[in-house]
């Protein structure tokens, strides 16, 4: 009985973590915080190397013999054409001012999670074969030789990384980790170590146009079910165009709108607005099936592909003769367009700067790209009271809104969602300062990291998120979180229902679907998603 | 005077007690932010763990709510439900209250009167202890559950109401019966 350790004993044991540094903690890989390895056929299919069956839980990940020399070869060939990786793997002092900053630091409370541990791992190595000092000083100099476990360990906190570049914000030197996220992950995917959620949807984009793989008549039955559900729910039936050439503008939006819920009532509302915006004043716009999907995972696999997947949006653009593009609410997409499509394939030259055909607008801020951004078209319409809304509508509505990741630090789209919003909706509630606008938390699951197997990871790395939420939900009723990115309308509703249950999503173009009049429209009694709209009911057997 | 009231006077104490011990659970680079960090919206993890275990000490000084006991401890176990923690380090710090406790009564622990109180004590803790690991499993059971719907929600639910799904009808009337349904 003597030898039985004492309850608190056992919890002592059990609960003191190792006390290693990191570089010798080693790594182990946990299902539910890791994504499956690519489908090989996948990998194939868009020419990437190395394509095979792998498993990250196995110890052979069925490397190339030549593995080392290739990452060697990858890195070296990058320092050289990204000057940007170049400096950041140079200049970190690690102050640590970035270290608490990421949300799955915060999370998960992995301290390789810290956004410095995780640009460590790969400028340990850089600095081990690329630098004197590191050559002669080795481990002293934060140095250390390259190996499978620091390869494996690349691969495990890279795609622990949602390239949100909230660290950024907060490095004094303006390191962006995303970016060297971005080249690790290139790096890794020269030796086919890619991950399933991302090479699949990058294969069928390729193909089909979307990652979903869906072909132009399922796209248009899809919209056919839109448009005939909005006649259901106010009596005006829309008739959107595909692939019509010659029209103005053609509009792009991510597939998960158009399939996924609850990202469909998103597009019933750009279906309404065009629908209103055709009538009134003759908009001229064009959906189109093959440019189905704004989305971009070639932005998390390499610049390459990325590249590729860009280009057909304005190829398509180019194949229908429209004057330039209107974009609807994507993330990374504009990050995308943002930042890299003018150096890849730009400038748009066969498309015209956007003017709104509504208002005379001219956005400069598209000059090059020749996009427009789908609340930067609507702030200029309610700006010169163009649209006839009623937001009475959304009066069952109490907001708040989530800056995705890509609009606020990508492009600081910052102030025309909030402007749409509280023009559609009067109860209207930010959250936290540090957790908004330029300082928002990531929804835990972007940069392809929204499968299902990696649940756990996702969960904790959105619990900032989610805790700010929560808190106005507590302090003023919330009971809608707004965004204006498909993956956020599609990951955010887990996120929701373990965190704060009480809480639903939505797209911004959902809630000025519901408060948009269209002419001769019936008395509307139900949201877009068919949901009574309190105090509005049908009066049935009124006079009764 | 009565185990609880002197615990009360001892509040502060203890709970700190106790939530460094929670924290130090996690490595530590992590366990100084957690300390560190005092703004709930930066440091989600230590402010809801700080609040949790402060309600739930009070809970302790009474009979048992579970009620209340649930809805203060839940917080603090649902975060750690999605992180690297067996079952047991999820939950097992409820117990470590008890060692804390005994520490901080020093000798006064050993008095026979105090014992007795000391016993009904553990017992609320013990309780407690399986709430927790209750509420440990919901939260599982949870994350399984949104992972197996997740994209069904998403994807099926929407190609559904499209009329783009068709689905094996409900069982044929018997004139119409399938071979294939035998
Ligand atoms: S980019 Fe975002 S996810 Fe990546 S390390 Fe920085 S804060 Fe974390
Ligand atoms: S804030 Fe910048 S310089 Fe400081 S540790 Fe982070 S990356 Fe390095």
């Amino acid at each position: 009985m003597s030898d039985t350790p004492k309850p608190e004993e056992i919890l002592s044991r059990s609960h003191t973590p190792p006390k290693t540094g990191w570089m010798d903690t080693p790594i182990n890989i946990r299902p539910g915080m890791y994504c499956y390895a690519s489908n090989p056929k996948s990998v194939d299919y868009v020419g990437l190397p190395y394509p095979r069956q792998w498993n990250p839980m196995e110890d052979d990940w069925n490397l190339p013999e030549n593995w080392k020399e290739i990452i060697f070869e990858g890195m070296r060939d990058r320092l050289d054409r990204f000057r940007s990786f170049k400096v950041f793997m140079d200049i970190c002092v690690r102050c640590g001012a970035c270290a608490d900053k990421c949300h799955f630091f915060i999370g998960t409370g992995d301290p390789k999670n810290m956004p410095v541990l995780r640009a460590e791992l790969i400028r340990s190595v850089y600095r081990n074969d690329f630098t004197r000092f590191g050559k002669i000083f080795g481990k002293m100099a934060g140095a250390r030789p390259m190996t499978l476990d620091v390869l494996k360990e690349w691969w495990y906190y890279l795609f622990q990384c949602t390239e949100c570049r909230r660290c950024s914000v907060f490095c004094p030197y303006g390191i962006d980790t995303a970016e060297i996220t971005i080249i690790g992950r290139e790096l890794l995917n020269l030796l086919g170590l890619n991950i399933d959620w991302i090479a699949t949807p990058v294969a069928n984009c390729y193909r089909t146009g979307n990652h979903l793989g869906i072909q132009p008549h399922a796209y248009k039955d899809m919209i056919d079910f839109f448009c005939e559900d909005i006649e259901e729910i106010t009596g005006v039936l829309p008739k959107p165009s595909l692939n019509r050439k010659g029209a103005e503008i053609l509009f792009i939006t991510p597939s998960g709108d158009v399939f996924a819920d609850p990202g469909t009532y998103t597009a019933m509302g750009y279906l309404i607005l065009f629908d209103f915006l055709e009538k009134k004043y003759g908009l001229d716009i064009t959906w189109s099936t093959y440019a189905s999907e704004g989305g971009n995972f070639g932005f998390f696999t390499s610049h390459e592909t990325m590249k590729r997947l860009n280009a057909k949006m304005y190829a398509e653009a180019k194949r229908l003769g429209v004057k330039w593009i209107l974009g609807g609410e994507c993330g990374h997409m504009w990050r995308v367009i943002n930042q890299y499509m003018d150096t890849m394939n730009g400038p748009a030259d066969h498309l015209e700067v956007p003017v709104s055909p509504i208002t005379g607008t001219r956005f400069e801020n598209a000059a090059s790209t020749r996009m427009v951004h789908i609340t930067e078209f609507l702030s200029d319409l309610i700006y010169h009271d163009k649209l006839d809304l009623d937001p009475s509508r959304n009066d069952h509505l109490k907001v708040t809104f989530h800056d995705s990741c890509n609009p606020a630090r990508g492009m600081g789209l910052l102030d025309e969602p909030r402007y749409v919003i509280q023009s559609v909706c009067k109860n209207f509630y930010e959250m936290p300062s540090n957790t908004i606008r330029e300082q928002t938390f990531c929804c835990g699951s972007g940069a392809g990291l929204n499968a299902g197997e990696d649940m756990e990871l996702r969960l904790s790395g959105g619990l900032p998120r989610a805790n700010a939420v929560r808190h106005v939900h507590e302090k003023h009723g919330v009971n809608m979180l707004a965004c204006i990115c498909a993956i956020d309308r599609a990951v955010l509703p887990p996120l929701m229902e373990y965190w704060v249950p009480e809480v639903d999503v939505t797209g911004i173009c959902e809630m000025v679907g519901n408060a948009l009049n269209l002419p001769g429209q019936k008395k509307r009694t139900t949201d877009l998603r068919s949901e009574d709209l309190p105090g509005m009911e049908e009066e049935e057997d009124a006079d009764e | 005077m009565k185990l609880e009231s002197v615990l009360v006077k001892k509040q502060t104490a203890i709970v700190k007690k106790w939530f460094d011990l929670v924290v130090d659970t996690y490595p530590a680079d992590t366990s100084r932010f957690l300390k560190r960090q005092k703004d709930p919206f930066a440091n989600p993890v230590g402010s809801t763990t700080l609040e949790g275990l402060k309600a739930i000490f009070t809970d302790l000084m009474g009979e048992l709510e579970p009620e209340s006991a649930m809805g203060h401890i839940d917080p603090i176990i649902r975060i750690r439900a999605v992180q690297n923690f067996t079952p047991g380090q999820a939950t097992g710090f409820v117990l470590s209250l008890k060692k804390i406790v005994r520490d901080q009564l020093g000798d006064d622990a050993g008095d026979p009167e105090r014992r007795k109180e000391l016993e009904a004590f553990d017992a609320r803790v013990d309780q407690l202890c399986l709430i927790a690991f209750d509420v440990f499993v919901k939260c599982r059971e949870k994350i399984f559950q949104i992972q197996a719907t997740e994209q069904r929600n998403r994807f099926f639910k929407a190609f559904e109401r499209a009329g783009l799904v068709s689905e094996i009808p409900e069982k044929e009337t018997d004139s119409g019966k399938s071979d294939l349904t035998q």
